[in-house]
């Protein structure tokens, strides 16, 4: 399917498959006096799994907006499928799944309903759905594991499965761009791999995806691109040639350490660390370098639960970070 | 029984105030399915007092009551609507300074003015016995209408009230929506007005969708039940005015309110006992708890 039907003068136009699926040229915008983005330029090439990184406020959920017609612009221009995005017109042949924080749990509704929201445009004008409808609910839960599903009302669903059935509404009108804000905000480890598992198998089934997030190191572990965004675009390419630490730092206004693991291609990225009671020798490179990985995970043994700096000087991180680097010593990552 | 139900609707009067009754109670809780789930369950309370400023302008005017009330509510709605999208202003508090101002705007004209005071105590609390044929056609058409117009757009209404950021970007038309939205929920609260008095109406439509809720979580269902409930307790609403010898509107709230109070304590006992599908009816109860006070 075309990402875009119809040209505004009504000809069928066909975008030619190597054309970039996002092209942002010289965009600012935002809300307010002082837009967040200011000349923004973007392309993201079709079949790409591209993660936006950057602190909060730096404009990754603004860029998003801009992508889907929702951000007042002051000038430049966005380019979706081939066809320009401007407020009020939003792009066609895109699927967008929110931050799941944002969904009130508590409405009357259940799977079935909210997966057939996202086939609106389909649909016929009666309330309810035709066979082909619910046959197209079906297919689209099977494919996501959420068969037999479908009656039950949204907060009677675990966290992954819900993330999955905002992730079917977006599917089932079988989009050639996946946009997704924030998808491994608030879940446990390993629901975010799953998710982050599950959006690899759409790319490789020929689905451009788009998200935000805060986790570097699940970024560096599983995308094969990342943009970093701080009110413009700070750079673009490989986890591997962007996450530098110059990098980082200038994205994130922060001191940031990235260590790289030579033999498996894997990294660690952490903050080096804030002015404050903690602030002292936070961060032994050497003591990491040399340590035997998994090995020195094991030794750390289970989260505490206390602070990530304590007082000894030696860098202790929280579970996150080492079960990345773990989990691509075994293989599992796709490090450059 | 049967008797008790047909000796009263030997009378004119009583067979209007019926068929009125029960079209308005249906169309509120039809609204307000989609009034409580927007968390906007004071803006009917708060547009029917701005329509009762925009009735009495009219009145004075010479103006047709529907048609100046009307265009009046549904220009107090886009303003809420406008006010409460600057985002430094709740929609509580836009409805509260712009209904109030036109309610004060409509009670400073009748003392200055000092007629009609006796419309204005029936515009208040309801008045069944001055339902005309004009009043019934007025509710009959708007009934319909929005009947017709939730029908075929459903699927719309449903995404734009689950989800108004989002569903633009999924081909939903938000702008007409929300006019349209505030055309019904004006053109609801002028026709029913005269029924269920200004100072009521909000009870009408709140507590029909609520005690669905309780009992539902899926939409269509709830939307349907909402609708039944709302028309049961206009229908027998009335009987209970005639026969109790109290104003219609205060019969069909307290009505819809035992309703209510009933459901909530089934419900409750069906949680308790943790039988059946109890963990959607606690799934409503968590969630209408907000909406209660």
């Amino acid at each position: 399917m075309p990402v875009s039907a119809q040209s505004p003068n009504g000809q069928a136009q066909r975008t030619s498959s190597d054309a970039p699926v996002v092209s942002v040229h010289d965009l600012t915008g935002g809300y307010g006096a002082a837009p967040v983005l200011q000349a923004v330029s973007l392309e993201i090439p079709r079949g790409q799994f591209a993660g936006l990184v950057g602190p909060s406020g730096a404009g990754k959920t603004s860029l998003l907006k801009a992508l889907l017609g929702g951000l007042p612009q002051t000038s430049g221009q966005v380019m979706v499928g081939g066809f320009p995005v401007t407020p009020g017109r939003p792009p066609r042949g895109v699927g967008y799944v929110p931050q799941i924080q944002t969904v009130d749990w508590t409405f009357p509704v259940t799977v079935e309903d909210v997966v057939l929201m996202g086939r609106t445009r389909r649909m016929g004008p009666l309330p309810w759905p035709s066979r082909a409808d619910r046959a197209a609910v079906d297919v689209t839960l099977q494919r996501l594991g959420l068969g037999g599903l479908r009656r039950r009302h949204i907060r009677e669903l675990s966290g992954g499965q819900q993330q999955r059935v905002f992730l079917a509404r977006a599917l089932i009108g079988e989009p050639e761009l996946l946009i997704l804000d924030e998808p491994t905000a608030s879940v446990d480890v390993k629901t975010r791999d799953d998710i982050l598992h599950l959006l690899a198998e759409l790319n490789r089934q020929g689905i451009t995806v788009i998200l935000t997030t805060h986790e570097l190191n699940a970024v560096a572990a599983h995308l094969p691109y990342v943009v970093c965004v701080n009110g413009g675009i700070v750079a673009q390419g490989s986890p591997m040639a962007v996450f530098t630490e110059d990098i980082l730092s200038r994205t994130f206004g922060a001191d940031m350490r990235v260590i790289r693991d030579e033999e498996t291609g894997g990294m660690l990225i952490a903050e080096a660390g804030r002015h404050g009671p903690f602030a002292e020798p936070l961060f032994h490179h050497a003591h990491l370098h040399e340590a035997d990985i998994p090995h020195e995970r094991a030794a750390l043994g289970p989260d505490t639960g206390l602070p990530d700096h304590p007082h000894d000087g030696v860098f202790h991180p929280r579970e996150d970070p080492f079960a990345e680097l773990a989990g691509m010593s075994s293989g599992r990552g796709r490090g450059a | 029984m049967i008797d008790y139900l047909r000796e009263p609707l030997n009378y004119e009067f009583f067979r209007h105030g019926l068929v009125a009754a029960t079209l308005a109670g249906a169309l509120c809780g039809l609204m307000g399915v989609y009034i409580v789930l927007r968390r906007m369950s004071y803006i009917g309370h708060g547009l029917s007092h701005a329509v009762f400023g925009g009735a009495v302008v009219s009145a004075l005017m010479g103006w047709n009551f529907f048609l100046g009330a009307g265009a009046w509510g549904f220009l107090s709605a886009l303003l809420i609507q406008g006010t409460a999208r600057r985002r430094n202003i709740g929609a509580d508090a836009a409805i509260g300074v712009i209904t109030t101002a036109s309610f004060a705007l409509g009670v400073a004209l009748i003392s200055k003015s000092r007629s009609f005071e006796k419309n204005f105590e029936s515009a208040l609390f309801g008045n069944i016995l001055g339902v005309t044929p004009e009043d019934l056609l007025a509710i009959g058409a708007v009934s319909a209408v929005v009947a017709v117009a939730v029908f075929f757009g459903y699927k719309q209404l449903l995404f734009a009230t689950f989800d108004p950021e989002i569903a633009p970007i999924y081909g939903v038309p938000m702008r007409w929506v929300d006019t349209a939205f505030a055309l019904a929920l004006a053109a609801t609260i002028v026709v029913c007005m005269n029924v269920v008095g200004v100072t009521l109406i909000a009870a009408a439509i709140v507590i029909p969708p609520v005690s669905a809720r309780l009992l539902t979580s899926s939409f269509g269902p709830l939307v349907i039940l909402s609708t039944i409930l709302g028309a049961a307790c206009g229908f027998f609403g009335m009987f209970v005015s005639y026969y109790g010898d109290v104003a219609s509107g205060p019969a069909i709230i307290l009505l819809a309110a035992a309703a209510f109070g009933a459901v909530y304590l089934l419900t409750g006992l069906r949680g308790r006992a943790g039988t059946g599908s109890d963990v959607s009816a606690t799934t409503a109860r968590d969630s209408l708890a907000p909406e209660m006070h």
